[in-house]
C-alpha cells in the first residue's frame, strides 16, 4: 500500500501546490490516499469479527479435515500417524460405505421428487386467492421449522409396532399389523415418508414465491389465445417456475445427502443397518469408533459427491432453464 | 366492473371441471397440478362460499390436517391421563386434562436444565451473529476496501461447504481449545453465519446513496452511519436474520449432540434425544410428548408471530442467491 505518512491531497491538484491550498468539500474530494487507508482500516474492523470467526470455525476446519484426512489417528494416542491416501483407499474399498451410499441415493430419490411435486402443488393451490390462505401457508410450513427430534418422538408413536396408531388402525380393519421402524425392509421407507412431510412446507413457500415472480400478463395472454389450464400451466407457469425448480432441487438433493437427525432420532441407523445415510455412517466412524482420519476422508468423498452432483444439475439446468 | 362480469362464470365452471378432474385420476398429482390456475383468482369476498364447493380448496385443508395432525396429537397426549394415551380407536381430547407429564418433566428430569441451556445458546447466537453479521454486511455492501469483493465471495463460497464436512475438524478444534462440553463450545461455531451477512448485504445496498451522503455532511463516521442511518432502514432484514439465528441454533442436532458430554450440558432437543433412548422415560410417552411440546412450543410461537419476515427472509436469502 502507499506510505501511510503521505499527505492527503486532491490528485488532480499540481504537486506543487502547497498543501495550505483551499480544500474542496470532503463529499466531493476524490478519494485521498491517506482517506483510502482509513477506509481500508475501517473496512477491516467491520468484516474482522466475522472473518474471524468463519477463519477459526469455517477455514481452519476445512483444512484441518483435509490433513486429517491423510493421517490415523483415533484420538487417544497422542500422535496421529500419515498414512498417505489410505483412508481414502478404505472408504472406497469399504462396504459400509457403498451401502450407506446406495441408502442415501434411495432416500434422496425417494423424496426429493415427491416433497417437490406436492409443494408445488400446494403452491398452486394457494397461489389464488382462496380464504384463509395465510393460515394455510403457516400451517403447511410448520413441520419444516420445528425441531426433528420433538417431531419424531410423535411419528415415532405412529408408527410403534405395537402401540401405535398405525397398527391400530389396521388392527381395527382386520389386517395384519406392520412393524414398520423395527423392519429391515419397511424402516427406510417409513423415514422417507417422515421426511416428505417435513420438506413439503419448504417447497411450497419457494414455489409460491417463484410463482408470484410469474407476470400475470402473460398468463392472461395465453389465456386469450385460448389456452387451456393444462397448457397454460405446461407452456407458461411451468417454464417459468424453471429457475425456482432448480433452485429447489439443487438444495433438496445438498440437504438430502446429509440427512442426519431424522435417522438419528428414528432409526438409530438400523434396523440391521437399513438406514444407515452416509453421514450416520461418519458419525459412526467419527464419534462411536473414534477414526478421525477415516471420517474426515468420508467427509471429503461425501463433498466432493454433493459438489459433483450439484455441477451436474447446474448443467442440465443451464441447458434446460431459461432465465426471463 | 368487468372483473365482477366474469367471475360468477369462472365460479360455476371451477368446481365441475375440478371434480371430474378428481374422479378421473386415481393419483392426486396431476389433479394438483391442473389446478394451476393463477390468472382466474376466486374472489371470495365477491363470491360468498363458492369456495367451500372446490376441489382444490378442500386439497389444502386435508395437507393442512396433515401438517398439523402429529402436533395435535403431540399437545393433547401430553395432557391425557396415561391411562387414555392407548386407548383404541384413539381418544383426541384428554378428559380430564391432568397436568402430570408436565410435572414430571420439570421436576423429575433435568429438562428445565436443558431448555435453560437451549435458551442461552440460543440468544447468545441471535446476539453474536447478529453482531457480526451487521458489521461485516454494512463493510461488504457499503465501505470500499481493497480485497472486499474476493473477501465476499469467500463468505458466500462456505455457504456451498456442507456443515459435516467441517464437524470432525470443528470438533477437534474446539477440543484443542478445551471447550468440548462448555457453553462457548457451543455457541462460539455457530457465532458467524454468511446467510446472515448476505441477507443484510442485500439489505443495505437497496439504500439510497443519498442518505448515506447526508449523514456523512452531518459528520458521521462510518459507524455512527450505520447505526443511526442504515439500521433503521434495515430494520426487517434484521429481525429476519435474527429470527433464523434462533430458530438454527434452537433446533441444532448434530453439534450439540457431539459437543456435549455431561447431562448438565444438553440442550433441549439433545435432552430429549436422551429420554427417547431412556429405558423407563422411553415408554413414558405421555411425559415425552410433554416435553416434545416444549421444545416446539418457542419456535411455533416465535414463527406465528413474525410469520412475514420469516417466509420473506427464508426467499431473500434463496432467491436472489
Amino acid at each position: 500500500m502507499t506510505a501511510p505518512g503521505a499527505v492527503a491531497r486532491p490528485e488532480s491538484a499540481p504537486a506543487a501546490r502547497p498543501t495550505l491550498a483551499p480544500r474542496p468539500t470532503p463529499m466531493f474530494r476524490p478519494a485521498g490516499r491517506r482517506r483510502r487507508l482509513a477506509d481500508a482500516v475501517t473496512g477491516y474492523l467491520f468484516v474482522g469479527p466475522a472473518l474471524l470467526g468463519m477463519s477459526v470455525f469455517v477455514l481452519l476446519p476445512m483444512l484441518y479435515a483435509f490433513g486429517l484426512s491423510f493421517v490415523r489417528w483415533d484420538l487417544i494416542r497422542p500422535n496421529p500417524r500419515f498414512v498417505g491416501l489410505d483412508n481414502y483407499v478404505a472408504v472406497v474399498q469399504s462396504a459400509d460405505f457403498w451401502h450407506a451410499l446406495r441408502v442415501t441415493g434411495i432416500y434422496t430419490l425417494g423424496t426429493v421428487p415427491p416433497a417437490m411435486v406436492v409443494g408445488l402443488g400446494l403452491a398452486l393451490l394457494l397461489d389464488r386467492a382462496i380464504p384463509l390462505r395465510g393460515a394455510f401457508r403457516a400451517i403447511g410450513f410448520l413441520p419444516s421449522i420445528t425441531s426433528i427430534v420433538a417431531v419424531a418422538v410423535v411419528w415415532a408413536w405412529v408408527f410403534h409396532p405395537s402401540f401405535g396408531l398405525l397398527n391400530a388402525g389396521l388392527r381395527g380393519l382386520g389386517l395384519e399389523p406392520h412393524r414398520w421402524l423395527s423392519s429391515p425392509q419397511e424402516a427406510l421407507p417409513v423415514l422417507m415418508v417422515v421426511a416428505i412431510w417435513r420438506h413439503v412446507g419448504y417447497d411450497m413457500v419457494l414455489f409460491l414465491a417463484g410463482l408470484q415472480a410469474i407476470p400475470r400478463e402473460l398468463l392472461e395472454a395465453a389465456t386469450v389465445d385460448g389456452a387451456g389450464r393444462w397448457a397454460r400451466f405446461r407452456h407458461v407457469t411451468l417454464p417459468l417456475l424453471a429457475p425456482t425448480t432448480l433452485f429447489v432441487l439443487v438444495i433438496s438433493v445438498i440437504e438430502s445427502f446429509q440427512v442426519f437427525s431424522i435417522v438419528d432420532t428414528l432409526t438409530n441407523g438400523g434396523p440391521a443397518g437399513a438406514t444407515t445415510v452416509l453421514v450416520y455412517h461418519l458419525y459412526e466412524v467419527a464419534f462411536v469408533r473414534f477414526e478421525m482420519g477415516r471420517a474426515a476422508a468420508i467427509a471429503y468423498v461425501l463433498f466432493a459427491l454433493v459438489m459433483a452432483l450439484t455441477v451436474l444439475q447446474l448443467r442440465i439446468g443451464k441447458r434446460r432453464v431459461h432465465y426471463a | 366492473m368487468s372483473t365482477t362480469h366474469k367471475e360468477p362464470g369462472a365460479r360455476i365452471k371451477q368446481p365441475g371441471d375440478t371434480s371430474q378432474e378428481i374422479l378421473g385420476s386415481a393419483a392426486n398429482r396431476p389433479v394438483i397440478l391442473r389446478q394451476a390456475e393463477p390468472a382466474e383468482r376466486i374472489s371470495p369476498s365477491s363470491a360468498p362460499g363458492s369456495w367451500l364447493l372446490a376441489p382444490s380448496f378442500w386439497l389444502v385443508v386435508a395437507w393442512s390436517l396433515l401438517a398439523l395432525g402429529p402436533f395435535a396429537w403431540m399437545i393433547t397426549t401430553s395432557f391425557k391421563p396415561p391411562d387414555q394415551i392407548f386407548t383404541y380407536p384413539p381418544t383426541w381430547l384428554p378428559n380430564p386434562i391432568t397436568f402430570e407429564h408436565y410435572r414430571y418433566i420439570l421436576e423429575r428430569t433435568p429438562f428445565p436444565r436443558f431448555f435453560f441451556n437451549s435458551v442461552v445458546v440460543a440468544i447468545a447466537v441471535t446476539a453474536g451473529q447478529l453482531f457480526s453479521s451487521i458489521l461485516a454486511a454494512y463493510a461488504f455492501a457499503r465501505l470500499s476496501f481493497p480485497g472486499r469483493d474476493a473477501l465476499f465471495v469467500v463468505f458466500l463460497g462456505t455457504l456451498m461447504i456442507p456443515d459435516l464436512v467441517t464437524y470432525v475438524p470443528l470438533f477437534m478444534v474446539v477440543r484443542f481449545m478445551d471447550l468440548v462440553d462448555t457453553y462457548p463450545g457451543l455457541i462460539l461455531p455457530s457465532l458467524v453465519t454468511p446467510f446472515g451477512i448476505f441477507l443484510l448485504r442485500q439489505a443495505f445496498m437497496t439504500a439510497p446513496k443519498e442518505l448515506e451522503d447526508a449523514a456523512r455532511i452531518d459528520g458521521c463516521g462510518p459507524w455512527r452511519t450505520l447505526w443511526s442511518v442504515f439500521l433503521p432502514i434495515a430494520r426487517p432484514a434484521v429481525a429476519t436474520a435474527g429470527l433464523f439465528a434462533f430458530l438454527q441454533s434452537w433446533n441444532a442436532y448434530f453439534w450439540p449432540l457431539i459437543v456435549t458430554q455431561s447431562t448438565s450440558m444438553r440442550t433441549a432437543p439433545i435432552g430429549l434425544r436422551y429420554f427417547v433412548r431412556d429405558p423407563e422415560l422411553g415408554t413414558n410417552w405421555g411425559a415425552l410428548m410433554a416435553a416434545s411440546t416444549l421444545v416446539v412450543i418457542p419456535i411455533v410461537v416465535l414463527f406465528l408471530a413474525t410469520q412475514r419476515q420469516f417466509i420473506q427472509g427464508l426467499l431473500a436469502g434463496s432467491m436472489k442467491g
